[in-house]
């Protein structure tokens, strides 16, 4: 049994890290969110089975804010936002796919390195989880970093804080994690709300390099 | 949880900002805000003399004294020039008493969250607190809501997340290095028992989660490779909230980053977090004093200004031993003061000139003598000219480098000297010559501003014996 509990958060976070090489090579914001969605739905599988796992209750509530409000709410949101304001539905990005996907190898390959030796005395469950954690961290950020879209720094963000909650969930009988993926969601519903109360649209589509300059504040 | 003095600083912001967001008259909620601030600073004062034992949420301890105490005064002075500087905001029609509304209530929730962030026992409860106070200043940098703002606010808010989300990781490792020793649940994450037991905890974790906490939390600090939201921030926010985040927030984020540099200094196999932290003060240190010769926009020079400081703070606590840290902690309390009170002074400046742009104003000792020899005086003592309080805390960092470390030393003067001429550069054109822009009267509030340049200046001539020996501890106690 040892061993099946063991494959079973090991497939769900193994599948956590490919869907977020899956987010970095869209290049259409729907189908995006669309991945997003997915990634966020098996968080919430990964989260479910260690709160079966731990015979910790708490976390079945992480597990449906997960759910409810990052696989649902936000995209659907999100969706909604892209259509009122009509912001571009391309997604433009600072480097190319391939480029993208070797950074990501290599981020990769990095967070196995240094989580799989600093580790060595954990239990490997945690340990496991602790480095696929890190690849959805640091993937998160470089697609934060290769888009130039709020909505994709948005998606980028929380695909993120998903590997924050995975890390979190799989550090046995942490507490405070569900107060902690609660800050979290109002944090990004602040974000969300942000994008469209301010209608940043502007911000976002423009083309036009000295509107631009004009944000960065000094060239006045 | 009874309540005592720890509740009580949490309790009255929490409440006030409760019942600001419901009352709708904005003059009463200015006078409110600055009473809930003074009320906050009195009960604050009160846990010098008494002092709650530690519970597994909160606890007060000589370190975060400091910063209580600190925090709460500068927060209520800032209450002060707040309600004078928000009047004028809604002559103008800069901003509406909604938003005035929403402005005061989220004042408050600032003040508590760095309360909280002050007196967590929790690492968690101290990430949580620190992420609220990230929020509540991103929607006060936007509140002007033109283009420059909400840039402003969302890189701040991009930049602000990332780091926080870093600085999560590093505390869920910081738990799992104390699993094995502590076991699991609460206890691994209350921060007096994993400083008693952190002697036992695995070297390697300990070292990659500090590593996470000083990217996570040095974005906050505003420290060099990660401060591009700082001057945005600082530049097209409220005055008042450019003086909070200058004088109080970076200092908070500054204390959750000493409390895991004491945990790594407890343990004897973990990598000596000094050297990282004294790498990038310097770093900061110097880069922002050459970027302050090209400033053209006024709050955006004393932004680069709090860089440097903030620089040369980490750059003394990563130093360490009691000399350096005594040295950080003066001059962090020093700054907090001085930086205050410059932006007091540049937020009515603005208001006359109706403008930040330095090219657009002029002379303003003449026009505006007590404002302008305000921000001359102000400036005077940021750029550490004796015999003002930063130029004894600068000297102190410096010697106490140079008995150590001669080569780092030099590098900091240099930093220090090369921010001086350039702040010297700016003032002149500021406060001297023919006046220019717009000379009609300004209505201020010249008391805080003035208080806490009194309070610079005292310092650098006289410390109480009492201070002293509190510094004197609180620098043994970091290490």
């Amino acid at each position: 049994m040892r061993g099946l509990t063991f494959d079973i958060a090991h497939m769900l976070a193994g599948s956590l890290v490919l869907i977020s090489f899956m987010q970095l090579y869209q290049d259409r914001l729907y189908a995006l969110l669309n991945v997003f969605a997915i990634h966020a739905f098996v968080l919430t599988l990964s989260v479910a089975w260690q709160a079966y796992v731990q015979a910790a209750p708490h976390l079945y509530v992480t597990a449906m804010i997960a759910l409810a409000f990052k696989a649902i709410i936000i995209p659907v949101a999100l969706h909604r936002i892209i259509v009122r304001l009509g912001i571009h539905r391309e997604i433009e990005k600072v480097v190319g796919v391939g480029t993208a996907m070797l950074i990501g190898m290599g981020l990769v390959a990095l967070s196995m390195v240094v989580m799989l030796r600093v580790t060595e005395g954990a239990d490997p469950l945690a340990r496991e989880d602790l480095a696929f954690a890190l690849s959805v961290v640091l993937l998160g950020l470089l697609m934060m970093v290769t888009r130039r879209n709020a909505v994709g720094q948005v998606v980028g963000f929380m695909s993120l804080e998903n590997g924050l909650v995975l890390a979190a969930t799989g550090a046995k009988g942490m507490p405070l994690v569900v107060e902690i993926s609660v800050a979290f969601s109002i944090l990004i519903a602040f974000i969300v709300i942000g994008i469209f109360l301010f209608r940043i649209r502007e911000r976002f589509d423009t083309v036009d390099l000295q509107a631009l300059d004009r944000f960065r504040g000094e060239r006045r | 949880m009874s309540l005592d003095a720890v509740t009580a600083i949490l309790l009255i912001p929490a409440l006030a900002a409760a019942l600001m967001a419901a009352l709708p008259g904005y003059r009463a909620t200015a006078r409110f805000n600055v009473l809930a601030a003074l009320a906050t600073f009195l009960v604050a004062l009160s846990l010098l003399f008494v002092r709650p034992q530690p519970g597994p949420y909160l606890h007060v301890d000589d370190l975060n004294n400091v910063f209580i105490v600190l925090t709460t005064f500068v927060g209520f002075t800032t209450s002060v020039f707040s309600a004078s500087y928000i009047d004028h905001e809604l002559e103008i029609g800069r901003l509406t008493p909604t938003f005035l509304r929403f402005y005061h209530a989220m004042y408050q929730v600032l003040m508590f969250a760095m309360n909280l962030a002050l007196v967590a026992n929790n690492i968690g409860v101290m990430w949580v607190a620190i992420e609220l106070a990230t929020l509540t200043t991103v929607l006060m940098v936007g509140i002007y809501r033109t283009h420059e703002a909400l840039e402003a606010a969302w890189k701040y808010f991009i930049l602000g997340s990332v780091g926080i989300a870093l600085a999560l990781f590093g505390t869920i490792l910081i738990y799992m290095a104390a699993l094995p020793t502590v076991g699991e649940g609460l206890d691994a994450m209350v921060w007096t028992t994993l400083i008693e037991r952190a002697a036992s905890f695995d070297p390697a974790l300990l070292n990659l989660a500090f590593v996470f906490l000083l990217l996570g939390y040095g974005t906050k600090v505003g420290l060099a490779p990660l401060h591009a939201w700082l001057p945005d921030a600082h530049a097209e926010g409220p005055t008042p909230i450019s003086a909070v985040l200058s004088g109080l927030l970076l200092n908070v984020a500054l204390y959750a980053l000493l409390r895991f540099k004491m945990l790594l200094a407890a343990n004897p196999q973990a990598l000596a977090p000094g050297p990282l932290m004294v790498t990038m003060g310097l770093i900061s240190a110097l880069f922002a004093a050459f970027m302050l010769y090209r400033r053209r926009d006024i709050k955006r020079m004393f932004a680069y200004s709090s860089i440097e400081h903030m620089g040369i703070i980490t750059f003394a606590f990563g130093m360490g031993g009691p000399l350096a840290n005594f040295a950080g902690l003066l001059h962090m309390t020093m700054h907090s003061l001085t930086k205050s009170a410059i932006f007091f002074a540049v937020g009515h400046i603005a208001q006359v000139k109706g403008t930040q742009r330095i090219a657009d104003m002029g002379g303003l000792t003449e026009t505006h003598p007590v404002l302008g020899w305000g921000l001359v005086l102000g400036v005077v003592a940021i750029a550490g000219l004796p015999p003002l309080g930063i130029f004894m805390s600068e000297f102190l960092v410096v010697t106490s480098t140079f008995a150590r470390a001669p080569w780092l030393a030099i590098l900091l003067v240099l930093a220090i000297l090369i921010g001086l001429a350039g702040l010297f550069l700016r003032l002149n054109t500021i406060a001297f010559g023919e006046p220019r822009g717009p000379v009609a009267a300004a209505k201020a509030s010249y008391v805080p501003m003035f208080a806490h340049l009194a309070l610079v200046f005292v310092a650098g001539i006289y410390m109480p014996p009492h201070l002293v020996a509190w510094f004197q501890n609180v620098a043994k106690l970091l290490g």
